[in-house]
């Protein structure tokens, strides 16, 4: 069964009245619960938007919060108390869940400083010819062809070493592709905390390039490790 | 025994495919609540009584008594109905193959199947709930108070509809249902309680109907999912109909015997089926010895390693959920550090074997942990599950479990591809949101499909729900921003609300679930009874002790009739009018627990007695001398799996 949820946001704690910053999960005056704060993932965790992170202390922050709000805290407590627990705590959650992870956490930022990144979205962006990075574009090309004979081939319940030992090797030629890049976002990273404000607009335009290539990389080792695991 | 006057206890209960339980906290260890007959497992059969001379609604019966009605009436007795819970009409038919039970004729696409029993129909969740009613009872005669909340555990790979229909059962029961807890988790905090503090485990849980894998991470008393996989169809039930199959065609080629066609010896000749598999978990071979109507006797040993080669299909099914899990939680078999078995399948040494060749166990010098009973544990940690919520002890409240959805969550998209917004794995409560637009002029409502699963295309996910955005105020095409929030709740239970954006507006949500019960049909549902009248609690339990003191004295008066009244000792029989003696005196008192005591101590006096009759029904039943009483055409396939054998053994 599907139910509509609704959330408020009072200026002032719902419980001891004294008004508080919104970007907080708990009232800094009486501790209690509130409804869901306005502010953006980093600010759930108290964190200035960066992107190197320690992730030990995330994790250990993630656990200290999740002791105060996890619904499991409030199931006697009353209708308001348990609505605010469920929606803080989903909130807890998809915050973790993207900071912790390096890309979700570059492209969450991104989305923050109003980049357009594509969406992960299956089905969208994957077969975008367009799309093909400049320098792959041949590459890509004979992979593609090499993936079509393999499925083929398949089909027909014929073996071909031969074509299974090259998409191998373009398998790990293309991962070799993804680590660079994973090692030239980390580059960027330092540029982007360093927070030099005539640096950071050449770092933003670096990573979302970067991004993209990296989701393209991603989809062609996808779509090979599938064709030769079939 | 009782702590009276404890209002507002929380229970822990397992709602099995072939046995159900109901555990508490008894100071800081969980423990399971015995039935009236003293078993801690409640066979979740349930059995419609024959309607009384004079009409009227005939009594619902739960657990071994509605058991014992299996062989006699079978047309009347449901079990396994935790297979059909949350699911279509579409999609149970394959699963009706395999079960003696009848869907009601008047059941139309769309709608919750009911099943037919005797005169009467009922949903699943309905069936499920007399099992959960009958928990609830035994809790409160346990503690002589009432019992309302409650902790319900579902297989961690229970989709939306499944996790619904089962909280519907809860409230049809009488019970506020405080959480869904997923086995396997459940499993791990039964054991966390006394564990080392740091480290990562995985679950195993093989049991009657469902199997699950999950991996935890555990740290200063948290206990995080990393990841979670299964198969909701596939359990011990599975290996039943392999033997069953086996000695029916077998019956059938030998002797020219089709049992197929009378449910009454299927069924006895599944319980034979089951006996040989658990059997074979401590024997090196296990013997049928059957006779049958014509007078023959099918006579046929098992070697262990014939029933190993037999199952290894149905096991293997259990490999990949446990790579996929591994993988996902990014580890390695080696770095999980302990293994955890839960279910009484995982007692068979093939699944140990398989196991311990999962996780790498042996050549690390390792062993899986089967220290707590594997029928009992998922119950034991619904009950520390329960004391969690409850927020009173000590020993739980640095406890805290962050589970996962198991299913990743999508919208249809264009062309029927499926756009996920919620991954598998993630952490609940997990929400997402999502902006829709119009793509016609003046538009003022927009259709939404949402799916569960892994594959590409909607249609091959699990069908969630339908709904239409509505009251979206006119305008061009693509103008409107209407923001659609989704939210899965810590039940794994989803939840949507919609706002157009532009003009501040909620639109209405009109949510069509593609399965399940409207909060009106729950309603009218919820199990009437006394259960309410919390006023008068001690009459109640006054009354129902007397009545359970009259069930067993009016068996007991018929039991000389008997033939198997004949095989027992004279001290036996002396013990059993002694018994029914006593009970006959106490009974007039007005103290229920003395009553009770004494239907229990007639109880244990009357248990060989009640062996020998079940022995005698089976065999009456494979002879054929049930069959005018039980004349139904089950069509080829196998019959369904059962409780027939409590899991009871060392």
């Amino acid at each position: 069964m599907l139910k509509v949820l609704d959330s408020a946001v009072p200026i002032a704690c719902w419980s001891c009245s004294i008004g508080h910053n919104d970007s907080t999960l708990f009232c800094p005056h009486c501790s209690k619960i509130q409804p869901p704060p306005g502010g953006d993932y980093f600010q759930v965790f108290g964190l200035e938007p960066k992107l190197n992170l320690d992730l030990q202390a995330l994790e250990h922050e993630f656990h200290r919060l999740s002791r105060k709000v996890h619904p499991d805290r409030f199931a006697r407590a009353g209708d308001n108390e348990r609505e605010w627990s469920l929606a803080d705590t989903a909130l807890l959650n998809d915050a973790y869940r993207t900071l912790k992870d390096p890309l979700h956490r570059t492209e969450y930022l991104l989305k923050l400083e109003g980049a357009e990144i594509g969406e992960e979205h299956s089905g969208k962006d994957r077969k975008d010819p367009s799309r093909v990075p400049a320098d792959l574009l041949e590459e890509v090309f004979d992979l593609n062809m090499q993936l079509e004979e393999m499925r083929m081939a398949r089909k027909m319940g014929e073996e071909d070493p031969a074509l299974e030992e090259s998409l191998s090797e373009a398998k790990k030629k293309f991962e070799g592709l993804m680590a660079a890049v994973d090692h030239d976002l980390r580059t960027q990273w330092q540029v982007w905390d360093a927070g030099e404000k005539a640096a950071r607009p050449a770092a933003q335009e670096t990573m979302v390039a970067l991004l993209d290539r990296r989701r393209y990389l991603s989809n062609l080792v996808r779509d090979v490790t599938e064709t030769l695991g079939a | 025994m009782a702590e009276l006057n404890q209002i507002g206890r929380v229970v822990g209960i397992d709602l099995g495919t072939t046995n159900s339980l109901v555990a508490y906290m008894q100071g800081d260890a969980p423990v399971v609540i015995p039935g009236v007959d003293g078993s801690n497992l409640v066979p979740s059969v349930v059995a419609l009584d024959p309607v009384p001379i004079g009409g009227g609604r005939p009594t619902v019966t739960v657990g071994n008594t509605a058991r014992k009605a299996l062989i006699e009436t079978p047309e009347r007795v449901i079990y396994s109905v935790k297979r059909l819970m949350g699911r279509g009409l579409e999609e149970i038919h394959d699963e009706l193959k395999l079960f003696p039970f009848r869907l009601a004729e008047d059941v139309e696409e769309g709608e919750v199947p009911r099943i037919r029993l005797g005169e009467l129909k009922f949903t699943p969740p309905e069936i499920s709930a007399y099992i959960l009613r009958q928990l609830k009872r035994n809790a409160e005669r346990f503690f002589g108070a009432p019992v309302t909340q409650a902790v319900i555990t579902v297989p961690a790979y229970f989709n939306d509809a499944q996790r619904q229909a089962t909280k519907d059962a809860g409230r049809m029961a009488g019970l506020e249902v405080l959480r869904l807890v997923n086995e396997p988790t459940a499993a791990a905090l039964a054991y966390g309680l006394d564990r080392a503090k740091v480290g990562t485990i995985a679950v195993y849980d093989l049991g009657g109907g469902t199997f699950d894998i999950s991996i935890l991470k555990l740290r200063d008393g948290i206990f995080e999912v990393q990841s979670t996989n299964g198969d909701t169809h596939l359990g011990g039930d599975d290996i039943d109909n392999l033997l069953l199959t086996i000695a029916l065609d077998e019956i059938h080629a030998e002797h020219g015997v089709d049992l197929r066609r009378h449910p009454g010896a299927v069924q006895a000749l599944r319980k034979a089926a089951i006996d040989a598999k658990i059997g074979l978990s401590t024997e090196t071979a296990a013997h049928f010895d059957i006779e049958l109507p014509n007078g023959d006797r099918y006579q046929r040993d098992i070697p262990r390693a014939v029933f190993e080669l037999l199952i290894e299909p149905v096991l293997d099914r259990t490999a990949g959920p446990c790579k996929q899990a591994i993988a996902d939680a990014g580890l390695t078999p080696e770095q999980i550090d302990e293994v955890v078995l839960v279910g009484g399948s995982t007692r068979i040494p093939a699944v140990r074997q398989l196991v311990d060749e999962l996780f790498h166990l042996s050549a690390r010098g390792k062993k899986p942990h089967t220290e707590l009973n594997p029928d009992e544990v998922v119950a034991l940690g619904a009950a520390v599950q329960a004391d969690i919520l409850a927020g009173a002890s000590k020993s739980t409240e640095e406890m805290l479990l962050l589970d996962v959805t198991p299913l990743s969550l999508g919208i249809e998209a264009l062309g029927g591809t499926v756009a996920r917004i919620i991954q598998r794995n993630s952490t609940i409560p997990a929400s997402a949101t999502e902006h829709f637009t119009t793509g016609v002029e003046g538009q003022t409502n927009v259709a939404i499909h949402v799916v569960q699963g892994e594959r590409e295309l909607a249609a091959d996910c699990r069908s969630l729900a339908r709904f239409d955005l509505r009251g979206i105020p006119p305008m061009s095409a693509g103008l409107p921003r209407i923001e659609v929030k989704f939210l899965i709740d810590a039940d794994g239970i989803l939840h949507v609300s919609a706002r157009e954006q532009r003009s501040g507006q909620a639109a209405t949500i009109e949510v069509k679930p593609t399965y399940g019960l409207t909060d009106e049909q729950v309603e009218n549902m919820i199990l009437d009874s006394f259960d309410h009248a919390e006023e008068d609690f001690a009459k109640r339990l006054l009354i129902e002790a007397r009545n359970e003191a009259e069930t067993i004295l009016a068996a007991v008066e018929r039991a000389p009739a008997s033939p198997a009244w004949q095989q027992l000792t004279a001290e036996e029989r002396a013990a059993i009018s002694a018994a029914s003696g006593q009970l006959n005196d106490i009974k007039r008192g007005e103290d229920p627990a003395a009553i009770r005591d004494a239907t229990l101590a007639l109880d244990q006096a009357t248990r060989r007695f009640a062996e020998l009759m079940m022995e005698a029904a089976v065999t009456t039943a494979i002879r054929g001398k049930t069959m005018d009483a039980a004349d139904e055409d089950l069509g080829e396939a196998v019959t369904a799996p059962h409780a027939m054998a409590p899991a009871e053994f060392k």
